[in-house]
């Protein structure tokens, strides 16, 4: 029997390494590290800038790109002999014939493989005594700056845009001396995760626009977190100085982000310093006044005296972290109140089962699916990384995908076969073709987007979506393919919370005209907020002076994503934590400690005073936040759907989304670079959908 | 005045270039369209030559190819630029690519130069002249060393050229004539100036 792995030696350390392999992941599985440039694990091999040259004996005797060279049983390779060292500082001049000498002023400094390995490999002087080739730059948009000049060819952006994002739009025209990467016709990258060319492009040729010239690598103080401005959950570094976000960079997760962060969140951290709420405020005869905390407290507690808990509300906003939630509710169902709801869209979800309203295929179960069909969602601009996952399946195997909704240029092709609730209805009669695929697929899945949940008839959608899941094969003791494709990334956290209308509560919808008249907006600006009753007296507890804060008549200021430890819950069900980098502007404060503090202040404390007693109390109240970082996957062994009844379904067309990428939340909405981005994206990205 | 091959607003194929897509297609397998790439530039041009004047690849036409063989308008960018036979920008009626490698240059390519510079006003490489009749450009080794210097007039190799029979050829091209192409020598392909010195009579009997 043959045998699928072969063994291979480097520098005398046998290891074995799967067929298929080339010899440079068997170096690494050696322990030997092998420069490159070109080289990346997500993108296909080019071979092309050279730097990864070994010694493989029994081949022709000359050096041999590793990358590019397939492993065979019995190899023997060698990285560190004579004739090694001498072809990489070879090709290591060769690279810097054409290379300025510009480090000092490069925001690669510091980061840049080319510096790095230039120490190891790289001569003292230069034999070149001729003019160096200068390459105009190239304008590739708000994101991403060019230094072309320090381009070294190693094609890894052009294989990233193609290949990983699905925008065929960098590439490298002309030849030999005059060759160039770029886009040939002049226009910005049309896509959501172009920032991610910053961080593979090995030298500073592609650099990030926002932070140019900005620090030093070594300056920067870097804490883990996660990115709260979509519900994918991206792992991130927070890289700061002092009091301030300087940049974001994703972190590795293969579960979540592999090594990929969409555009929004590297970029809208400028948004962080502008337009925030530093100190309380109180409305004083129709003006806001700034105040202090007690002056606050006072103002909301003259207002909650003696009042019924029926007549007080309270809305989570989109990146509320689950600690201030469960303060929040735990504060209200001291008040009396069952009034709350998490969803300003007015999405419908059924909180009964967790797999009602999760991602349960998880994301990287994506990549075993067979079919899919999108319902109501455009994962593009609702989840970048969750759509460049289905993209990587789909580049897999090309497998059939199915769009109900509104016309989408998705990176894939997804044939539209409907844009309503009468196509789903359709499937589920089997009228459609597409039916059949899904059945004879081994691996079905559909995504519901919110656009078909946040409409009068969500609950039917919702039920006959599962129904539609159950019917052609996607539940199964085995295999989960029901998903739905949250964009808040509160939202799972609070579901997961009951943050609901409890007994005899309201809905966002029956708080508003006058439903109640307390209404406390926990980070809420996505709403109408002229609807709220003139006569209600409005809390607004945030970070930024969005719509919820132009409203309030008390603004409590609080920390943003960056500034507090919290919890979250991505679309998956995947509770993860975020850390606190940099401390609150003023007088903001972490919002479950300024919840703690005012139901001190009413007499009635919550009955937790460190953050571990607040998590111990999540715990409690559901046991999923126990799990931090794991996703244990759930079958569907429970088949019972959703209420709802399918036929109640309307004929109104699904709408889109999210109707700009770039600013969706108080935080991208203050970013300068995501204003930026709209001016340029906002009509090309119509142009582009077809 | 207005040049030929100002950059247009679109482009399509006519009826003539139509006619061979059809067969080029048919010469790649199945589901591989991206394969007719080359010579679909190639007919973009000469339809441009055709139609303009001024063979061309116009940056819309790239754009229709790229539709038409089902890839990123990128993608053939890529090739049209890799490949200096495609002109990325527009070009005289004809098109002096003159042979300034070493074997042409020993033999005189220098002289070519100047009279092509003379005779058109042209002062540098990648210039059209104010006619809008030439543009000159320089090429490497067009392969017909053995009749050094070469120029290339569009499909045309004039070879053996000196100053003196550039200068007729470029009057003759202005007259609006085509004269033969070839060595100016009147040498037969490549044989020895004055006819065949081996090879003369023909003899099937085994050499000695
Ligand atoms: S810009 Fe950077 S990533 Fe792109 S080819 Fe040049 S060096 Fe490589
Ligand atoms: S990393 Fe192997 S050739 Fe570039
Ligand atoms: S050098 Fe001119 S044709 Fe070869």
């Amino acid at each position: 029997m043959a045998k699928n792995t072969a063994k291979v030696t480097v520098d005398g350390i046998e290891v074995e390494v799967p067929n298929g392999s080339n010899v440079l992941q068997a170096c690494e599985a050696a322990g030997k590290e092998v420069p490159r440039f070109c080289y990346h694990e997500r993108l296909t091999v080019a071979g092309n800038c050279r730097m990864c040259l070994v010694e493989i004996e029994k081949a022709p005797p000359k050096p041999w790109a590793s990358c590019a060279y397939p492993v065979a049983d019995g190899m023997v390779v060698h990285t560190d002999s004579p004739m090694v060292r001498a072809a990489r500082r070879g090709v290591m001049e060769f690279l810097l014939i054409n290379h300025p000498l510009d480090c000092p002023i490069c925001d690669q400094g510091g980061e840049c493989d080319l510096q790095d390995q230039a120490v190891g490999y790289g001569l003292d002087h230069s034999r070149y005594a001729e003019n160096k080739r200068a390459v105009r730059d190239k304008n590739l948009g708000p994101l991403v700056k060019t230094t072309m000049t320090r381009c070294i060819h190693c094609t890894r952006c052009i294989r990233f845009s193609t290949e990983i994002a699905g925008v065929a739009e960098l590439g490298a025209t002309a030849r030999g001396e005059s060759m160039e990467v770029g886009t040939y016709v002049e226009r910005a990258l049309s896509s959501e995760l172009s920032g991610n060319l910053i961080d593979i492009c090995p030298v500073g040729a592609l650099t990030s626009r926002p932070y140019a010239f900005v620090a030093r690598p070594w300056e920067l103080k870097k804490t883990d977190s996660v990115d709260v401005l979509d519900a994918v959950g991206t792992n991130i570094r927070v890289d700061s100085r002092g009091s301030e976000v300087l940049r974001v960079l994703p972190r590795l997760n293969e579960d979540v982000n592999e090594e990929w962060l969409a555009d929004k969140g590297r970029f809208s951290i400028d948004g962080l310093k502008r337009r925030r709420l530093d100190s309380c405020w109180v409305r004083r005869a129709g003006k806001l006044q700034r105040s202090s905390w007690p002056d606050a407290f006072a103002a909301i507690e003259a207002k909650l005296m003696g009042l019924d808990g029926s007549r007080i509300g309270a809305v989570a906003g989109n990146l509320a972290d689950a600690e201030s939630m469960l303060a929040l509710k735990d504060l209200m169902t001291a008040l009396g109140s069952t009034s709350l709801d998490c969803r300003q869209d007015g999405a419908h979800a059924d909180a009964a089962q967790r797999d009602f309203y999760t991602f349960n295929t998880s994301i990287a179960g994506i990549e075993t699916a067979s079919a899919l069909l999108i319902i109501g969602s455009n994962p593009r601009h609702e989840a970048p990384l969750i759509n460049a996952r289905i993209r990587k399946r789909w580049l897999q195997t090309h497998m059939p995908i199915a769009l109900i909704g509104p016309e989408a240029n998705l990176t894939y092709d997804a044939e539209r076969i409907g844009d309503g609730p009468e196509a789903i209805a359709a499937l589920l009669r089997g009228r459609h073709r597409f039916a059949d695929t899904l059945t004879k697929a081994t691996k079905p899945m559909l995504i519901l987007g919110q656009a078909a949940l946040a409409r009068p008839d969500g609950a039917a959608v919702l039920a006959a979506c599962w129904k539609l899941a159950a019917a052609t094969g996607m539940l199964s003791p085995e295999w989960h393919g029901f998903n739905v494709l949250q964009t808040a990334a509160a939202r799972v956290g609070a579901l997961d919370l009951g943050f609901l209308p409890g007994q005899g509560g309201k809905k966002l919808a029956g708080m508003l005209r006058g439903g109640v008249d307390v209404l406390w907006l926990l980070g809420a600006d996505e709403f109408d907020t002229a609807a709220i009753g003139p006569d209600t007296f409005v809390i607004y507890q945030g970070s930024h002076g969005d719509r919820g804060a132009a409203r309030a008549d008390v603004i409590l200021p609080a920390a943003a994503y960056t500034e507090k430890n919290g919890t979250y819950v991505n679309t998956e069900g995947r509770v993860q934590r975020g850390m606190l980098a940099v401390y609150p502007p003023g007088e903001a404060r972490e919002d479950w400690k300024i919840l703690r503090a005012f139901s001190a202040y009413v007499g009635c404390p919550l009955p937790y005073d460190d953050i571990d007693a607040l998590r111990a109390r999540l715990e409690q109240v559901n046991p999923v936040f126990a799990r931090i970082d794991a996703l244990p996957r759930f079958p569907a062994s429970d088949r019972h759907g959703p209420a709802g009844d399918p036929d109640c379904m309307q004929a109104d067309a699904f709408t889109p989304w999210i109707a700009n990428y770039y600013q969706t939340d108080p935080i991208s909405r203050a970013s300068p670079t995501m204003a930026e981005c709209t001016r340029v994206h906002a009509p090309a990205t119509v142009q582009a959908a077809e | 005045m207005a040049r030929q091959g100002a950059a247009p607003d679109s482009f399509s194929f006519d009826a003539e270039s139509e006619a061979r897509i059809a067969v080029i297609f048919a010469k790649y397998p199945a589901g591989q369209p991206a394969s007719a790439m080359l010579p679909l530039l190639d007919l973009a041009q000469r339809q441009m030559g055709r139609v303009t004047g001024s063979a061309w690849v116009p940056i819309v036409a790239m754009d229709e190819i790229a539709r038409r063989v089902g890839v990123a308008p990128i993608r053939v960018y890529e090739v049209a630029t890799f490949y200096l036979m495609f002109n990325t920008s527009p070009v005289g009626k004809y098109h002096l690519q003159v042979c300034t490698t070493t074997p042409c240059w020993l033999r005189g390519s220098e002289e070519v130069v100047h009279a092509c510079r003379r005779a058109t006003g042209i002062k540098d490489w990648k210039e059209t002249s104010a006619d809008g009749m030439f543009t000159m450009t320089e090429v490497e080794c067009l392969g017909a060393c053995v009749n050094a210097p070469v120029l290339q007039v569009n499909d045309d190799f004039y070879e053996d050229m000196d100053a003196e029979s550039t200068e007729r050829l470029l009057a003759a091209l202005k007259r609006g004539e085509t004269p033969p192409p070839g060595s100016v020598k009147g040498r037969q392909t490549s044989a020895p100036e004055g006819g065949p010195a081996t090879l003369t009579s023909l003899s099937f009997e085994p050499a000695e």
